[in-house]
């Protein structure tokens, strides 16, 4: 044989081991460099650190919910695609695809309620993730700008849920395009009032954007369909991407100042811990603060990230899917019946996590859609750069007050909200009490402002009371989670026809 | 080999003096700079208004909504008529017609109308036979729309909206 052949002949049976070799340069994660490697050499990963801190890995730390986000997301995302196979943007024509989707599609009906399942799993998720960030003051520097993308987040995920349940052109999907194009339109309720709306328009111009039309149509559902499919997913990802790289870059998660000593030393069990003595000079001392790497433990005590942490993100990933496929076995996503123009459902709902919101926009359509929300987000916002203290970062309920005020705020923020609901729906409310009122005192003093305000003089109180501006944010964060599951409650379960409160659905009247 | 001029001698001229690692007095090429920078910075920035110009629909695909109806014969007075598939409550009385629109001015939902007036079942408004609000987070009246007549029958413009009380004789 020629020795050309020959070498041709070794390079092919080496080809498959080479391939794998040039995908995988490390080769497997038996030492502490190749652990490293294993990290650092993979572009998804390498979002994480290479070595992960213990207190990190504790359950009460996260509680794993970022990573349920995410992995909801990604189930999302799958499932997502595989329903684009046979889906329709285009009215009347969406609704039988999604028809079949139910009914002929092979395993079409799995995908959907899964894909339906995730999204409200997601939707918890990083409610929940929120919380957690902002109950272990985990938006104080150097984290600030990673707690201003997870609302950025947060937004998108809404408007993922959003845009979402509005493709299948039923009743619900009809009458809420309606009523959100109608809410980016309310800004006329102020500017009607001031009797500018001639000249300056932004509701308008915001309701013809995002409707393409006058009215809700086609070209409302291909712009829904494109943000939903497109641009927000896109715009998950990107900032998704941005958020984790941060947690890297902020020093990891946060924790309490004596989390080292708290810890103690690893148990003997746990391996790897730090397994190799450092060749040469141990290449993070020179990044990380603080002493250099102890021998025998790993640097501030971290313990190598693969397997610790991959491991633990796996087992949380796995756990949010068996959630999504248990929950879609069981329980079909709801499909109402074909968009009717001319008769909305009555009672017409939201889905639940936009029940609350329903409640503050029947209030008023511009301070309950637009008003309210932006308050919130803006505090939401400037908690990171109004809270400068040190006191409780990385605990529970950390700071001034504890979880003593958090409980207290629990009882304000449910009681006062109670309060003024239940005065707007057995007395009425302004518009029943003085019928010539003008419209804008009805948009700037209804139920919702006044909620708003009650927490936040709440909450101003708090920060003289504790002489802390931490017991002020705690305060005003727990009334305002308050308000919202109770807003939510009495929309998803105390409203009924013509949008009137009843003990239960039980009483509703029959029409 | 050559020297160059003693610095502050007294035959060079002072501009020579600088040296090339001396800022400049006039910072020729930050002023160069920045002329790139904002002429880069505003192309852009009309750029990106040109694009946002696209997603705003300059003709509206939207149908004529007139359309011509009988009233039934015997319609009693301060009672609304709905002609199917249309968002109009239709009125007649001593010989006049009037429609008053049964889109909510709220969030856009369809009111129904009951005995005293309409009501919304999104977010439950209140309005009296003439559109006013009795209630509810609605922030104006009902429109009324165009209504006028032929022959036996009446013409509704729904998409144009006439002052409050516009009625029509027949």
């Amino acid at each position: 044989m020629s020795p050309g052949l020959s070498v041709f002949l070794e390079n092919l049976r080496a080809a498959p081991r080479r391939a794998y070799e040039a995908t995988f340069r490390s080769g497997p994660p038996t030492s502490d460099r190749t652990r490293s490697t294993f990290v650092f050499g993979n572009v998804f990963l390498h979002l994480h650190p290479v070595r992960t801190h213990r207190w990190s890995l504790r359950w009460s730390t996260t509680m794993g919910l970022g990573i349920i986000t995410f992995a909801a997301f990604l189930i999302t995302l799958v499932t997502g695609v595989l329903l684009m196979f046979y889906y329709k943007p285009y009215p009347d024509v969406a609704y039988d695809s999604i028809k079949d989707i139910h009914f002929v599609v092979p395993t079409g009906r799995f995908m959907r309620n899964i894909h339906r399942w995730a999204a409200n799993v997601m939707v918890i998720a990083v409610l929940l993730h929120m919380a957690r960030a902002f109950y272990t003051a985990a938006y104080r520097k150097p984290r600030e700008f990673n707690w201003l993308i997870g609302m950025a987040l947060l937004v998108v995920t809404l408007g993922l849920s959003f845009t979402g349940y509005l493709l299948p052109w039923d009743q619900l999907a009809y009458w809420a395009i309606t009523i959100g194009a109608n809410i980016a339109q309310s800004p006329r309720e102020v500017t009607d009032a001031l009797q500018i709306t001639d000249r300056f328009d932004p509701g308008g111009l915001q309701k013809l954007l995002l409707l393409g039309s006058d009215q809700v149509g086609e070209e409302a559902l291909i712009r829904f369909f494109l943000l939903h499919v497109m641009v927000l997913p896109l715009a998950l990802v990107l900032l998704a991407a941005v958020h984790f790289w941060r947690i890297r870059k902020d020093g990891g998660l946060v924790r309490p100042a004596n989390a080292d000593e708290r810890l103690g030393p690893a148990p003997l069990e746990t391996y790897p811990v730090f397994t190799e003595a450092p060749h040469k000079t141990y290449q993070l001392a020179a990044i990380v603060k603080g002493k250099t790497a102890a021998v025998g433990r790993g640097p501030e005590g971290t313990v190598p990230s693969m397997p610790h942490l991959f491991y633990a993100e796996a087992g949380v990933a796995m756990l949010t899917v068996l959630v999504c496929l248990g929950l879609a076995l069981f329980l079909d996503a709801p499909l109402k019946e074909l968009a009717n123009p001319g008769v909305p459902e009555n009672p017409a709902k939201a889905p639940w996590y936009f029940l609350g919101l329903q409640e503050l926009v029947a209030f008023s359509a511009f301070m309950g859609g637009i008003g309210i929300p932006g308050i919130v987000l803006l505090g939401l916002g400037l908690i990171p750069f109004l809270d400068r203290e040190e006191a409780g970062t990385g605990e529970w309920f950390g700071g001034p007050g504890g979880l003593p005020l958090v409980l207290r705020s629990i009882v304000v923020g449910l009681g006062s909200a109670v309060l003024v609901d239940g005065i707007a729906i057995r007395y009425g409310w302004l518009r029943e009490w003085f019928p010539k009122i003008p419209q804008l005192v009805v948009t700037l003093v209804n139920p919702g402002t006044v909620l708003t305000f009650i927490y936040a003089a709440y909450s101003i109180y708090l920060v003289k009371k504790y002489g802390s501006t931490r017991a002020g944010a705690l305060g005003l964060f727990t009334c305002f989670l308050c308000g919202f599951a109770l807003l939510t409650l009495v929309g998803s379960y105390f409203r009924g026809p013509n949008w009137s409160f009843y003990w239960s659905p039980a009483d509703w009247p029959v029409h | 080999m050559t020297t160059a001029p003693e610095h502050g001698s007294p035959e060079t001229p002072a501009s020579a003096l600088r040296s090339r690692l001396d800022p400049e007095p006039v910072p020729r090429r930050d002023f160069l700079g920045l002329a790139a920078l904002w002429a880069s910075a505003s192309t852009v920035l009309f750029a990106t208004l040109g694009i946002a110009r696209l997603p705003k629909a300059a003709v509206l695909s939207s149908p004529s909504r007139k359309f011509k109806v009988t009233l039934p014969e015997a319609l009693p007075a301060g009672e609304a008529f709905v002609p199917p598939g249309r968002s109009v409550a239709l009125f007649k009385e001593a010989g006049e017609v009037w429609a008053v629109s049964t889109v909510c001015t709220h969030l856009g939902c369809i009111v129904k109308s009951s005995a005293t007036g309409f009501d919304c079942p999104c977010h439950g408004s209140g309005f009296a036979k003439d559109g006013s609000v009795t209630r509810g987070p609605a922030p104006t009246a009902l429109k009324w729309v165009k209504v006028s007549a032929a022959g036996g029958d009446v013409i509704v413009d729904e998409g144009e909206s006439v002052p409050l009380g516009t009625k029509v004789s027949v």
